[in-house]
């Protein structure tokens, strides 16, 4: 469903990499597998706004073709930071956030979630403030060297505040949603 | 069918059966009614009639929600924005509500939705969307006809229940819905504007009664006869700007049912003009008969009123003609009082000052109905055209 933020995963770019890669119209074979550009697509993403520093991206990532593929990393515009996360129980069974060593892996005809309270795009490091209803594009990059464009909206969310795992990184959760934080500068009337 | 959990055995309910067994020699035809009658209301696997995934188009040319069959419960929401606000961020707003309520009338749950189970049932949801003078001097445009209307005598206006800078018409069959989609566009209203007033209005549940059937008031009136037909040439006369815009009254009137209770039947017929039993005129004897205003009765005085409601409503100029679209409201009485009832009179037309302030005028200087009736609160919005996939309620307003 094309929406207000004219999402989905950018269906050029798709196509355009079927023709790098040199495979155009013929169909996917075991020894010459579709581009996982090609056969990926995320749906509903979105990011959580925030005035500075990380915040997460969500979304369901669909992969439509016959082999697994693996996201590896993502970039984007909004940050020079970006890192795959997973949520975990630690020692102490508090949940936690890290990093997903190995990337993303999406089963063939599968479909990953990322949602509060687990697997997520971390963003660090943004570039500015992510406004709630403005977009944050996002390249999410396969082991195969191919990689899908995404466009996600920005909303405001209370959750999403999980923890680092690792004390150094104190204080860096995904930001805790000020409610007096109103788009005004000046003092506000409630 | 989803979300239906059908009783594993179907049958007379045990209330039926307790009745049944004591209505002694009549126990074989109640049992059989009772039957029938439990069979029809919810019948044995899954073929209950369900519309919860009954679903109004979000894009078109017009916004939905006004020449829908009206829903039976539905939420007002008017907000102010706040300071600060620019060209801008009251287009990522716009972005954002019409984005929730492309998903959320279409069944599915919002972007970042933390009830998304809640998004499942529309239930012909559908969110409407009007702008106040403010929004839109700050979008560039002039606030032309969202300003609010002229004082008038009869007026008792609340100052919280008038105006606003952006109005949320939400309305569903399903009132649930109807609380998730104001929920989740409020949270995403919450840091460009707060809630000024909200009014929740009701109609007869979807299913009491055929679909078509004309809503009665809480005085027991049949109210809305009188009526453009939407879809018809007439209709898009009296509601659509050539933009596919319209604008929209918004009357919180207060309904004083306990002195109405004093008045007989035929007291309260005449104030209107139209029976209470069907809503036909006092001269008819049909529904949709055309009144007889200048028929008399056996002492010579016109059979409707010089003051009764529809005399005066009614213009010889046909350009003064509106669409009603009403709800009613019944909140929680205070103090004495055992009612707090009332209209949610709502209009749409093209020009509110040439099509609604003329009759307004009409019917403040004189109508029956004033006895018993208060306007409390007051609004006006320009309800702009729909948008196509991709774009967002209000865009054109920025793109001058
Ligand atoms: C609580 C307040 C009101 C009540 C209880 C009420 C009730 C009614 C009833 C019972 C009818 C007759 C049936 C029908 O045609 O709908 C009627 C007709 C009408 N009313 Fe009202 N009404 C109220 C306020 C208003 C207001 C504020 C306006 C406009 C300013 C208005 C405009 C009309 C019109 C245009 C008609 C049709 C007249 C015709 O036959 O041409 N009403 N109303
Ligand atoms: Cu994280």
């Amino acid at each position: 469903m094309k929406t207000s933020f004219a999402l989905r995963t950018t269906a050029l770019s798709a196509a355009a990499l079927i023709a790098l890669a040199g495979c155009a119209g013929t169909p996917a074979a075991n020894s010459n597998p579709a581009p996982a550009g090609a056969t990926v697509t995320m749906k509903d993403p979105w990011v959580k706004a925030i005035d500075e520093g990380m915040s997460a991206g969500f979304g369901t990532i669909r992969n439509t073709g016959g082999q697994d593929i693996t996201i590896t990393s993502v970039t984007s515009p909004a940050s020079s930071d970006l890192e795959l996360h997973e949520t975990v129980a630690n020692e102490s069974g508090a949940m936690v956030m890290r990093e997903k060593t190995g990337g993303f892996t999406i089963p063939a005809h599968g479909e990953l979630h990322l949602e509060p309270g687990g697997s997520h795009i971390m963003l660090m490091d943004l570039a500015e403030p992510l406004k709630p209803g403005s977009t944050v594009n996002m390249s999410l990059e396969f082991s195969d060297g191919t990689s899908s464009e995404t466009i996600a909206p920005v909303k405001d969310f209370a959750g999403a505040n999980e923890n680092y795992d690792g004390s150094e990184h104190e204080g860096m959760d995904h930001g805790e949603m000020d409610k007096d934080d109103s788009e005004s500068e000046s003092a506000h009337d409630h | 069918m989803p979300h239906v959990d059908a009783p594993a055995k179907q049958g007379p309910s045990r209330r039926g059966i307790l009745f049944g067994g004591a209505a002694a020699g009549l126990g074989a035809i109640v049992a059989l009614g009772i039957d029938s009658l439990s069979s029809a209301a919810a019948p044995a696997g899954g073929s209950e009639p369900l519309h919860g995934q009954a679903v109004i188009p979000f894009y078109g040319s017009h916004q939905a929600g006004i020449t829908t069959e009206p829903q039976a419960h539905a939420s007002y929401v008017a907000l102010n924005l706040r300071d600060g606000l620019d060209h801008e961020s009251l287009q990522r707003l716009l972005r954002l509500l019409s984005d929730d309520a492309a998903r959320l009338t279409q069944g599915q749950a919002a972007l970042a939705d933390t009830e998304p189970e809640l998004g499942t049932v529309p239930a012909r949801l559908t969110v409407t969307f009007g702008f106040g003078p403010k929004l839109m001097e700050l979008a560039g445009s002039s606030a032309g006809e969202s300003q609010p209307l002229p004082e008038f005598k009869i007026d008792e206006l609340e100052e919280r229940w008038n105006d606003g800078d952006l109005l949320l018409h939400i309305a569903s069959d399903d009132p649930l819905s109807v609380a998730h989609a104001q929920r989740m566009m409020l949270k995403d209203a919450r840091r460009f504007a707060s809630v000024k007033w909200v009014q929740s209005g009701f109609r007869r549940s979807r299913g009491s009664e055929a679909s078509g059937t004309t809503m009665r008031n809480l005085f027991g009136q049949v109210d809305g006869t009188v009526n453009p037909v939407p879809g018809s040439e007439d209709f898009n006369s009296v509601v659509w700007n050539a933009d596919g815009s319209t604008t929209m009254v918004i009357r919180r009137i207060r309904m004083n049912v306990d002195t109405w209770d004093e008045l007989d039947r035929s007291g309260r017929e005449f104030s209107v003009g139209r029976t209470l039993g069907n809503g036909a005129p006092t001269t008819g004897s049909k529904e949709h008969d055309e009144p007889d205003f200048e028929a008399t009765n056996a002492l010579g005085f016109t059979v409707i009123a010089a003051h009764a409601h529809i005399r005066r409503a009614r213009s010889e100029n046909t350009n003064e003609r509106i669409f009603r679209r009403g709800y009613n409201y019944d909140e929680p009485p205070t103090g004495s009082e055992i009612s707090n009832s009332g209209l949610i009179f709502v209009s749409y037309q093209k020009s509110v000052a040439e099509q609604y302030t003329p009759m307004q005028q009409r019917l403040s200087d004189l109508d029956a109905l004033n006895q018993w009736t208060t306007p409390i609160g007051s609004a006006v919005f320009l309800i702009p055209q729909g948008c196509a996939e991709g774009g967002f309620i209000g865009e054109t307003l920025f793109a001058a």
